[in-house]
C-alpha cells in the first residue's frame, strides 16, 4: 500500500510541473519520465531476473520506427503508439525464444547484437524508413507550449503505468519467480518453476513500455534517425540508472533516473566536449565504489549511527 | 570467376579479423570479461602507427612492437587498478565497467586526435599482383600474413612460456591454479595486457588499409564479437576459424546482397550462432 501512495504522490508532484508553464522544466520532466520508464522496464529483466540485457535500444528504436512508419501510412498518433507497444511485445517474445536460454556474457552479446541488426535493417530499407536520412514525423497542430504539455503528460502517464505494473509484479508470483531465477536458476527449475515462461514474460514487460516510450519520443522530437534511436547508450543508460538506484529494488530505478538526469544535465552543460568521458568516469566510479547503488550509502550511514 | 576474387578477398580479410579478435577472445575466455575497450585499443594502436609514420617516418610494420608494448602497459594497468577489483562480481558489473572505461578512452582520443578519418598512405605504395583471375593488393596480403604470424606467435607464447601456461591454468580452473602457486591477479593483468598488445598490433596493421578514427572503434569491436562467436570462444584456433569465416561471409554477402548488407548478415549470423551453437564452429576448446 505504501508503494501505491508513493507512486500517486510522485506522479502528482511531477504533474504539478505543468503549472509552472516553464518549457525547460517540462522538457526535463519529460526526459525524467522517459528515463524512469526505461529504467523500470530494464529492471524487470536485468534487476529481477538478473539477465544483463542490452536490448533496450532495440525495443526503443523498434517502437519508434513502428509508430513513425504507421503514422506515415496515415494511422493517428495515439493508436500508433499502442501498436508500437504491441510490436515490441511480439518482437521480444520472438527474440526471447532464440536468446533467453543463453546466460551471462552470451546473453549480453546477443541482446546487444539485436539493436545492431535492427539498425542496419532500418538503414538499408530506405523506401520504408528513410534509411540513414531519417524520418520526419507529422507535427501536431498546436502551439509550442501545448505540445510540450501533451508529450509531458503522455510520457508521465507511461511512466506511471510502468511503475504501477512494477509494483504489481514485485508483489506477485511472477516477481517471486524471477527473483528465484536470479538467485539460482537451476534450483528454481528443479522446484518446478517454468523458467522460460517467466523470463519471456519479464523480457516482454521490459519491451512493451520501452517500445511505447520510443514511439512517444519520436513524435516529441519530430525527426528520428537510426543512429539516434538505436544508440547503444540508450541500452546502457537505464542500466546505470538502475545500478545508481539499487539493482532489483522497486523505486530504485526511478531515483536512479532522477539522479542520472541531473548529473547528465550538469555534465552536458559544463563539459560539452568531454561529456562522454565524464559519463564514463561516473560509470567507473559507480561500479568500483558503489556497486549496490545510492541506497547502500544511506544504509551504511544508518548502521554507523546506531552502532 | 568472380568467386575466386571473392574467396581471395575473404581470406585476406579473415587473417586480419583473426588478429583483431584473438586478444578479445583471450580476455573473454580467461578472465570471463567482455572487454568493450578492445575497439578503442585497436584504434589507439592505429594512431601510434599513423603518427609514427607521419612524424618519424617509420613503417607501420616496424612500429608494431612499440605500439603493442604501449598498449600492453595500458592494458596491464587497467586490469591491475580497475578490473581486478570487480573480477569476481557478476557479468553485468565487469561489462559496465569496461563500457565506462571505453567512454573515457574514446572521448580522450576524440579530444586528442579529432574525429577526422585518417589513414596511413604508404609512399611508395606496395602495389599489387595479378594471379590469373585474382587481383591481390600486396599491402592487404602483407597485413594478412603478419596478422596470422602474430596470432601464431600468441599460440606459441600460450603453449610454451611460463606465463602462457599460467594463463591457460587460470582459464581451466582459477582456484586450482591459485592452489598450485599461480598468482591469479598478476596473471589476470598479464592476460589483459597481452589482449591489449594484440589489439595494438592489429591496429598498426589495419592502419594501412582502414581509415582511422575514434568513431571506428565500435566497428572493430563488433567484428571481434562476431569472430569470437562464430569460431568459438577462448582459443587461438577459434579466432582464426571465426576470422576467416567472417571474412568469407562478408565478401560473399557483399556479392549476393550488396555491401550495405554485410553487417546485417554477420550480426544475424551471430544471433543465430548464439541461439543454436554458442560454442562456435570448432566447439569448446582450451588454450592448449
Amino acid at each position: 500500500m505504501r508503494s501505491w501512495i508513493t507512486l500517486a504522490l510522485g506522479a502528482a508532484a511531477l504533474a504539478a510541473l505543468m503549472l509552472t508553464g516553464n518549457n525547460y522544466f517540462l522538457r526535463l520532466g519529460t526526459f525524467f519520465a522517459m528515463y524512469a520508464t526505461l529504467a523500470l522496464s530494464w529492471n524487470f529483466i536485468g534487476g529481477l531476473a538478473g539477465y544483463p540485457s542490452f536490448a533496450t535500444a532495440a525495443f526503443f528504436g523498434l517502437g519508434c520506427y513502428a509508430s513513425a512508419i504507421l503514422q506515415s501510412k496515415g494511422l493517428p498518433m495515439v493508436p500508433a503508439w499502442g501498436v508500437a507497444g504491441l510490436a515490441a511485445i511480439a518482437f521480444a517474445a520472438l527474440i526471447g525464444l532464440a536468446i533467453l536460454h543463453l546466460k551471462g556474457h552470451y546473453f549480453a552479446i546477443a541482446s546487444l547484437a539485436i539493436a545492431e541488426v535492427l539498425r542496419e535493417l532500418v538503414n538499408t530499407q530506405g523506401h520504408l524508413t528513410g534509411g540513414g536520412m531519417g524520418l520526419n514525423l507529422p507535427i501536431l497542430k498546436l502551439g509550442v507550449e501545448q505540445q510540450a504539455r501533451v508529450f509531458f503528460v503522455a510520457m508521465l502517464l507511461l511512466a506511471t503505468v510502468t511503475a504501477a505494473v512494477s509494483i504489481i509484479v514485485h508483489g506477485s508470483k511472477l516477481g517471486f519467480g524471477l527473483r528465484c531465477i536470479q538467485q539460482n536458476e537451476d534450483a528454481a527449475v528443479m522446484l518446478g518453476l517454468d523458467a522460460r515462461a517467466h523470463k519471456t514474460a519479464a523480457f516482454a514487460l521490459s519491451a512493451v513500455f520501452t517500445g511505447v516510450a520510443g514511439a512517444i519520443y519520436g513524435n516529441w522530437v519530430h525527426y528520428i534517425e537510426p543512429s539516434d534511436v538505436f544508440d547503444v547508450l540508450l541500452a546502457v543508460k537505464p542500466l546505470v540508472m538502475v545500478l545508481l538506484g539499487g539493482l532489483g529494488t522497486l523505486f530504485g530505478p526511478v531515483i536512479g533516473a532522477a539522479v542520472f538526469l541531473l548529473l547528465e544535465e550538469v555534465v552536458w552543460r559544463s563539459f560539452l566536449t568531454v561529456h562522454a568521458a565524464v559519463l564514463g568516469a561516473l560509470i567507473v566510479l559507480l561500479v568500483l565504489f558503489l556497486p549496490r547503488g545510492l541506497a547502500a550509502i544511506r544504509f551504511g550511514w544508518r548502521k554507523g549511527a546506531t552502532a | 570467376m568472380i568467386y575466386f576474387q571473392v574467396l581471395a578477398n575473404g581470406l585476406v580479410l579473415g587473417g586480419l579479423y583473426a588478429c583483431i579478435a584473438v586478444g578479445f577472445s583471450l580476455v573473454w575466455g580467461v578472465l570471463n570479461v567482455i572487454n568493450l575497450l578492445h575497439g578503442s585499443f585497436i584504434v589507439l594502436g592505429a594512431y601510434v602507427a599513423f603518427f609514427g609514420y607521419n612524424l618519424l617516418g617509420l613503417h607501420p610494420f616496424l612500429i608494431l612492437p612499440f605500439a603493442g608494448l604501449l598498449l600492453f602497459g595500458l592494458g596491464y594497468g587497467v586490469q591491475r587498478l580497475a578490473i581486478n577489483r570487480v573480477i569476481t562480481a557478476p557479468v553485468l558489473m565487469t561489462l559496465t565497467l569496461t563500457f565506462g572505461l571505453d567512454l573515457l578512452l574514446n572521448n580522450a582520443m576524440l579530444v586528442a586526435f579529432k574525429a577526422d578519418y585518417r589513414k596511413v598512405i604508404l609512399d611508395p605504395p606496395l602495389g599489387s599482383v595479378v594471379l590469373g583471375p585474382v587481383y591481390l593488393p600486396l599491402d592487404r596480403v602483407a597485413v594478412m600474413l603478419l596478422a596470422l604470424l602474430l596470432t601464431l606467435l600468441l599460440y606459441l607464447v600460450l603453449r610454451s612460456s611460463k606465463i602462457g601456461r599460467a594463463i591457460v591454468a587460470v582459464r581451466m580452473d582459477r582456484e586450482a591454479a591459485a592452489l598450485m602457486g599461480v598468482e591469479v591477479m598478476k596473471t589476470n593483468a598479464m592476460t589483459f595486457g597481452i589482449g591489449a598488445f594484440m589489439a595494438g598490433a592489429a591496429g598498426c596493421l589495419l592502419s594501412i588499409i582502414y581509415p582511422i578514427s575514434p568513431l571506428n572503434s565500435s566497428l572493430f569491436l563488433g567484428k571481434a564479437f562476431v569472430v569470437c562467436v562464430l569460431g568459438g570462444l577462448g582459443s587461438v584456433l577459434g579466432a582464426i576459424v571465426g576470422g576467416v569465416a567472417l571474412g568469407l561471409i562478408e565478401s560473399l554477402s557483399a556479392l549476393w546482397f550488396g555491401p550495405e548488407y554485410a553487417v546485417t548478415v554477420s550480426f544475424t549470423l551471430l544471433i543465430v550462432f548464439l541461439a543454436v551453437r554458442p560454442t562456435g564452429l570448432i566447439g569448446k576448446r582450451g588454450y592448449e
